[in-house]
């Protein structure tokens, strides 16, 4: 542990390492690093190394502990034992318990809870080595990590702290700043804009403390646009389907039979929904697509005779009043709940 | 692995493989997946290494703090070795205090390294009877597909083998390179229906009777064996276990730590 510093600032108005007061650490991250895992993140900002997973939505148990009308988001900061200068023993604290709590509150705001009723979401976040701003860099990796795992999200969570040193404020503090700086401010914001996280200990006047929000927003804003372009980097990169040159032919031949073939499914379809006077737009797409899928089955196999292929769609309406139902279902449920 | 659910089919499909020579991954029975071995990774750790075998991930720090020794070893150092089956590493881990599992393979890599003296610890005394050295090495399993003791061991040895001891930092006099004596490496076989299978997937593992660990040194000589899971082993699989595992270990000691 090295004391404290006698200056923070230099006259060049440069901090300890180097960086400018408005200047964020480096930051790198990589996603699906985890192959168990639904979603996941690993980020180094300075010395951290932060390693972020999310798996679900998935079955919740004890089923006390679902909710009727949304997702349970669960989130859990760990320090690796080994992460800091003393070692830490492992198993929660009261510090990483409150963490956790923060930083689920952070996502709770942009994650679509009620989409996944009943389910879970459960969100890792593993500090393999913390130097500062550890709880900001977590919600970081997490907020990558839940994007990665394709949970739907109203936008990213960027997460960022602005603390005081030598009177000044300064962006993204450093050990040093960390350990003996006047105040400490993290803060998450959502890419809307929203503070979904905010904490802050020491001591700063409202001015200062206005303009830490300012300073705060634009951290985080380069921050949301490191994440926005790693998940461009990912999924644009889509896996081209090569197919051997001997069956290109076939392939096209099925594609367009099976495009003849859904036109006249959707003529026939048509006839039924007329004669279904309640039936609803949204449940026509559906069976749309499922002509689409048993004309394709007929197709593969090569004799079909025209009228079969006929009795598959004329088969559908039942395939229509099931998925109604289905849909109902869970509405009625709602409302008694409700 | 006892509780990750798999299906009978694909129980099925694992065993009618074996009958045939095979497995899932297409490895041959004595063929270990592949190692990515990375010391060092860990800048605030006295000691540390990320090991990836196959897709199972590791990662393993070493601390070092002054204590106080055991009363019946007043001279020596001690070692203290935990592992934590994060929730980070699969859908069937879950977040708390280390179960049976955890505590068992921790135990098996410890031993490992104790009883094979890889460790001097004479040198880790500072004063007889009340300052010495306590190694804590810190098992973190990031991901899991299968065999995560061979892969915590090797680990371990290897975050070991870079480990410095922070005298200065603990005014403890002048640090030190970790006394290391020997190089101990697991290596994990699966019975399946009699066949032995080195380095179990996961699906080998959820499927097999039994496992069986073998702990060996740059001698030849072995250091720590566990049996684990349900099944029963004849002594001929052991003997042949033991055998092949040596073979493996060295050519795991001389790939991946002699040029540590």
């Amino acid at each position: 542990m090295s004391d404290k510093p006698e200056k923070f600032i230099d006259e060049n108005g440069l901090r300890l390492d180097g960086r400018r007061i408005d200047e964020i650490r480096p930051m790198k991250m990589e996603i699906g690093v985890l192959s168990r895992a639904d979603g996941s993140c690993y980020l180094e900002w300075g010395k951290n190394k932060i390693l972020a997973a999310v798996y679900g939505p998935r079955e919740l148990h004890p089923r006390r502990l679902q909710k009727a009308d949304s997702v349970l988001i669960r989130y859990r900061y760990n320090m690796a034992a080994f992460s800091v200068e003393d070692r830490i023993r492992p198993g929660p604290s009261r510090r990483s318990t409150e963490i956790s709590k923060v930083s689920r509150e952070a996502f709770e705001p942009v994650v679509l809870t009620h989409l996944y009723p009943g389910a879970v979401i459960d969100v890792f976040a593993e500090v393999l080595q913390a130097d500062a701003g550890t709880r900001t860099a977590a919600i970081n990796a997490a907020s990558m990590a839940l994007a990665d795992a394709g949970i739907p999200m109203k936008g990213l969570v960027s997460a960022c702290a602005v603390g005081k040193v030598d009177g000044q404020l300064v962006l993204d503090l450093n050990k040093a700043e960390d350990n003996f700086g006047d105040a400490d401010i993290p803060m998450a914001i959502t890419s809307e804009g929203e503070i979904s996280l905010i904490q802050m200990d020491g001591d700063v006047t409202q001015e200062e403390f206005k303009k830490a929000i300012e300073m705060c927003k634009e951290g985080c804003r380069q921050i949301l646009e490191i994440q926005k372009e790693t998940l461009k980097n990912k999924f644009t990169k889509l896996d081209e389907v090569e197919i051997p040159e001997d069956e290109e032919e076939d392939v096209s031949a099925l594609v367009e039979s099976t495009l003849t073939s859904a036109d006249e499914g959707e003529a026939c379809e048509d006839e039924e929904v007329v004669e279904e006077a309640d039936a609803e737009d949204d449940s026509e797409d559906v069976d749309d697509v499922e002509d689409v899928e048993d004309d394709e089955e007929a197709e593969d196999e090569d004799d079909v005779p025209e009228e079969k292929a006929d009795e598959v769609v004329e088969a559908d309406p039942s395939f229509e009043d099931v998925e109604e139902e289905e849909d109902e279902n869970p509405e009625d449920d709602e409302e008694e709940t409700v | 692995m006892g509780n990750e659910v798999m299906s009978v089919l694909k129980k099925d499909y694992i065993y009618n493989l074996m009958l045939k020579g095979k497995r899932q991954d297409g490895r041959s029975f004595d063929e270990i997946r592949n190692i990515d071995l990375r010391t060092n990774v860990i800048e605030k750790a006295e000691g540390s290494a990320w090991i990836k075998l196959g897709e199972t991930e590791i990662l393993v720090g070493v601390k070092l703090q002054v204590g106080s020794p055991f009363p019946d070893s007043a001279g020596e150092g001690v070692i203290i070795t935990s592992m934590e089956l994060n929730p980070i590493a699969s859908p069937d881990f879950e977040a708390g205090p280390p179960k049976e599992k955890a505590i068992e393979m921790a135990r098996v890599a410890d031993r490992g390294i104790r009883e094979s003296g890889a460790i001097d610890l004479s040198k880790l005394c500072i004063t007889e009877g009340e300052e010495v050295w306590i190694v804590f090495i810190d098992i973190h399993v990031l991901n899991n597909t299968g065999n995560i003791q061979d892969a915590a061991s090797l680990g371990a040895i290897a975050a070991l083998l870079t480990a410095t001891v922070p005298g200065e930092r603990e005014g403890r006099g002048e640090d030190m390179p970790m006394p290391i004596r020997d190089m101990p490496v697991a290596v994990t076989l699966a019975d399946l229906g009699g066949e032995m299978m080195v380095d179990p997937d996961l699906g080998e593992e959820t499927v097999c009777d039994s496992r069986i660990t073998i702990v060996s040194n740059q001698d030849g000589s072995i250091s720590g064996m566990q049996k684990s899971g349900d099944g029963a082993l004849t002594e001929e699989q052991l003997l042949k276990a033991v055998s092949l595992a040596c073979e493996k270990a060295s050519e795991l000691r001389e790939n991946y730590l002699l040029n540590i």
